[in-house]
C-alpha cells in the first residue's frame, strides 16, 4: 500500500479538472491506497458547510482523508467547514511529505 | 534529518503559489526538515535582489508604513532560519532561466545550477514536490 498526497489549489467551482482529481483520488483508494487530499488557496471553498461539493463528500464518504488549509480559510473568511472536512496548517503537508508520500500538486 | 525537495516556477508577484511555497519552506524549517529549492523559469527572479519596495500613493502610505515585502527578503530570511535550525537548505537558479532574464544578482547563499541539479536534489532528499505554473 501506498500513501498519496493529493494537493489541490483550484476553485473546485471553477476547475473543470476538479472531479478528474477526486476520480484520481477514488481510482488509488479502490488499489489500496492511502489517500489525502489537501486543499490550498482557492480550494477551500468547496470546503464550506453548505457548499454544494458533492465530489468532496463522496471521497469522503469513500474514506479519503480531507484536509483544508487554515490559512486560506482565514483569508476568504470561512469560519464553518463541511463536516467531512478538517483544518489543518501545512505542518500536515510537511509531515506526509517527510513520510514519503506520493505527492500531486494541482 | 529528511530533506525535501521543491521544485518552484512561478515569477513573483503573480501567484498565490508563491506564498505557498515560501510557507511550506518555512513549515519544513521549523520542523528541522531540510529543503532543497530549484527555481525554474520564472522562479529564478524570486531571488532577485534588485526587488524594490514601494509606497502607496492611492492607499496614502509610506514606504515604511506600506511594508511592501520582496520575495528575495523572504528568501534571505528563509536562509536565516534555516541556519537557525540547523537544517540543510539549498536554493538553485536554473542557469538559462537566469541567463534569458538577466536576474544575476541575487541573494547571497542562492546559486546557479541547471537541472541536472534538480535530478541530484531528488535523489539526495526523501520527497519532491513539484508545484507547476499554468
Amino acid at each position: 500500500m501506498s500513501c498519496y498526497l493529493l494537493i489541490e489549489s483550484r476553485d473546485p467551482f471553477e476547475s473543470k479538472g476538479f472531479n478528474q482529481r477526486c476520480e484520481l483520488a477514488l481510482t488509488l483508494l479502490g488499489e489500496s491506497n492511502a489517500v489525502t487530499l489537501f486543499l490550498l488557496e482557492n480550494a477551500v471553498l468547496g470546503a464550506r458547510a453548505g457548499a454544494k461539493a458533492a465530489g468532496l463528500e463522496k471521497l469522503a464518504k469513500a474514506g479519503v482523508c480531507l484536509l483544508a488549509d487554515e490559512f486560506a480559510l482565514r483569508e476568504r473568511g470561512v469560519t464553518e467547514l463541511a463536516p467531512h472536512v478538517t483544518a489543518a496548517n501545512l505542518d500536515a503537508v510537511i509531515g506526509e511529505l517527510a513520510g514519503g508520500a506520493k505527492a500531486l500538486w494541482n | 534529518m529528511p530533506t525535501l525537495t521543491l521544485l518552484l516556477m512561478d515569477a513573483p508577484y503573480e501567484q498565490a503559489r508563491t506564498s505557498t511555497a515560501f510557507r511550506l519552506i518555512d513549515a519544513a524549517l521549523r520542523r528541522g526538515v531540510g529543503v532543497r529549492v530549484f527555481a525554474y523559469e520564472g522562479a529564478v527572479s524570486l531571488s532577485m535582489t534588485s526587488q524594490k519596495p514601494h509606497a502607496n500613493a492611492v492607499h496614502g502610505r509610506t514606504l515604511e508604513e506600506e511594508a511592501h515585502p520582496t520575495p528575495h527578503a523572504w528568501v534571505g530570511a528563509l536562509i536565516d532560519l534555516a541556519r537557525e535550525k540547523g537544517a540543510t537548505f539549498d536554493w538553485v537558479n536554473c542557469g538559462l532561466c537566469v541567463d534569458e532574464r538577466g536576474a544575476n544578482e541575487v541573494v547571497a547563499g542562492v546559486r546557479r545550477g541547471s537541472p541536472a541539479d534538480f535530478w541530484k536534489m531528488n535523489l539526495e532528499s526523501v520527497n519532491t514536490l513539484v508545484i507547476p505554473t499554468r
